[in-house]
């Protein structure tokens, strides 16, 4: 897909998840709009993961570690037929299985997510079977840069420059924010580049909402052979909307009818600007 | 008959599983020599993967290998796989329904000296309390052969736990296993002994000191944890007057307050004894010099057995 459709498709995918957040009553919302353009960008142009080879074990993978960033994860699942728009609509409603976290009893699921630093060693695990079968699949992970505090995170790196997970590609969703405040205040990761590398990582920046970046820099994957990859995507939190972008209290919050209306509103703006 | 330490028996059937199946693989933490699993690494050393001293990543690490397909064996002593782990276990491996097995080796007390940090007598609790997890604890060579054969396609995640000591030989030769259905090993009909794991043995000791007065004991070897077997539970309870339970493991949350669930839910009027390690600071010893003392010298049960029958 080229990226004047993904960047289209982008904007489409942040006015669902401000929809889905409004009509459920609950969601992450700063944290889904930070990251929808790197699911844009993997799911329709790189994972080739759809219904039918889902349940295969010969494709490539994407496990969302920053699990609470599930609305933009469904967006990008129901865009891909994975469910109907009506089951969707049932989020955080009782006896749905659309919650607040990643769970696979929802179809297109890798694997559920939610406590932070989890996700991570589970892509190891999926990149060295990969490896050990000699299958030519990408494991992709996605990680919140507050989440990088868990030093499960860090057990895990150790794992994939052991084995030389080439095949393995972390992208890190550095929106500089967390609940309490900005991440370097709340508990210092910088130098981050420089922390990976010297856990044996190729690492290069991008803008993470920029789609041309993001298409660019996952053709280079592998970046080295033997090596495995990280991506620092650096992102604005609530990227889209102006009065949601970099503004702490809307991690967790719900537009009300008012802010919601805006919010349509400045992206349909958006998009326009862009047909014409 | 004494015969290998149930360990030693995992490491060795495993071996010869997993040189027919290339898609068995192991995840050790620095445990494979504690794990007896140095001859596997040798002869099949692309069915290992050793993460080092990092239980947290070692089970995440076995939730993948198995989301791809591999049949998964995480190894690790029991008391850090499933403390420091235990959130691991809960949402990528049983939450997250990825059918790993999970074996915590140098069970229990097994570590004696060496002291609480490296005790598991927690490990049946808490797992009992996070759904989606069978739980096994081998009594002797013959079980844990059979629960390591099944655990290779069980279909969902099993964790199997058992100590480093050999093991007497307790069952007879054409015995079936099957997970969730309890072994009698013997049948008496005055009093029975339930036990779990490695205890099986320290009843059986105590029914023979028990024969010669004349009492005769039922010895359940309630191998399985989870799923419980519990018509098989009520209906052998009633053929005797009274029921001891006897774990390596605390009493809170243990077999014997399964059992005492059971009991009290189903209206049954039964003489009843928990032994274990009760809730206290555990006493310092090697592992049968602390069993004898939380009341596991088979002496000790066949007292406990006399004063419950009156005998």
């Amino acid at each position: 897909m080229n990226c004047n459709d993904l960047q289209l498709k982008s904007i489409d995918y942040r006015k669902i998840i401000l929809e889905i957040i409004y009509n459920g009553g609950a969601g992450h919302t700063g944290g889904s709009l930070s990251c929808i353009d790197i699911l844009n960008v993997l799911y329709n142009n790189f994972l080739d993961i759809n219904p039918d080879n889902f349940e295969s074990n010969n494709r490539n993978r994407y496990i969302q570690s920053k699990g609470h960033s599930v609305e933009a994860l469904y967006t990008v699942l129901c865009d891909k037929k994975f469910f109907k728009k009506k089951d969707l609509n049932t989020l955080n409603k009782f006896n749905s299985h659309f919650i607040g976290h990643p769970t696979r009893k929802v179809k297109g699921i890798e694997h559920n997510t939610g406590a932070l630093g989890h996700g991570l060693s589970v892509a190891v695990g999926i990149s060295l079977a990969y490896k050990l079968d000699k299958k030519p699949f990408k494991v992709y992970t996605l990680l919140g840069d507050g989440e990088l505090s868990e030093g499960s995170v860090w057990e895990a790196l150790t794992s994939a420059n052991k084995y030389k997970l080439d095949n393995l590609v972390i992208i890190i969703d550095r929106n500089k924010l967390q609940i309490t405040g900005n991440t370097e205040e709340v508990n210092p990761i910088e130098p981050l580049a420089d922390k990976f590398r010297s856990f044996g990582l190729i690492v290069k920046e991008v803008d993470g909402n920029s789609i041309i970046e993001l298409d660019n820099i996952f053709n280079q994957i592998p970046f080295e052979s033997n090596k495995p990859n990280l991506i620092i995507a650096n992102t604005t939190k609530g990227k889209g909307v102006s009065f949601i972008e970099n503004v702490v209290s809307w991690h967790h919050r719900v537009p009300t009818e008012e802010e919601y209306t805006q919010a349509i509103d400045e992206l349909n703006l958006q998009k326009n600007k862009l047909i014409n | 008959m004494i015969e290998k330490a149930n360990l030693e028996v995992f490491a060795n059937t495993l071996l010869e599983l997993a040189k027919k199946d290339k898609d068995i693989v192991v995840v050790t933490s620095d445990s494979r020599g504690s794990g007896k699993l140095v001859q596997f690494g040798k002869e099949l050393p692309d069915q290992i993967i050793e993460v080092g001293i990092a239980e947290q990543n070692l089970v995440g690490i076995c939730a993948g290998l198995s989301a791809a397909g591999k049949k998964v064996f995480g190894v690790s002593p029991s008391s850090f796989l499933t403390a420091r782990s235990l959130e691991q276990i809960k949402n990528d491996i049983a939450y997250s329904d990825h059918p790993v097995t999970l074996v915590g080796i140098s069970a229990g007390i097994s570590y004696g000296q060496l002291g609480s940090t490296h005790h598991s007598i927690h490990d049946l609790a808490v797992l009992r309390t996070i759904n989606n997890i069978d739980i096994v604890v081998p009594a002797d060579n013959f079980e844990t052969k059979e629960v390591t054969k099944i655990a290779v396609d069980y279909p969902k995640p099993l964790f199997i736990r058992f100590g480093k000591k050999p093991m007497l030989k307790i069952h007879k030769q054409n015995e079936k296993f099957e997970i969730g259905k309890a072994i009698e090993i013997i049948k008496g009909k005055d009093i029975t002994f339930l036990a779990i794991g490695e205890t099986v043995q320290r009843a059986y000791l105590a029914s023979t000191i028990l024969k010669e007065m004349n009492i005769s004991s039922s010895i359940i070897s309630m191998h399985t944890l989870r799923p419980f077997d519990e018509s098989f539970f009520l209906k052998s309870i009633t053929n005797t007057k009274a029921l001891i339970t006897v774990e390596e493991h605390s009493t809170s949350g243990g077999i014997g307050e399964k059992c005492a669930s059971i009991i009290l839910q189903n209206q049954l009027n039964i003489l009843f004894r928990i032994v274990g390690i009760p809730d206290e600071y555990m006493i310092n010893g090697s592992q049968s010099d602390v069993l004898d003392y939380y009341d596991m010298e088979p002496n000790k049960l066949a007292l406990i057995a006399r004063k419950l029958l009156n005998r």
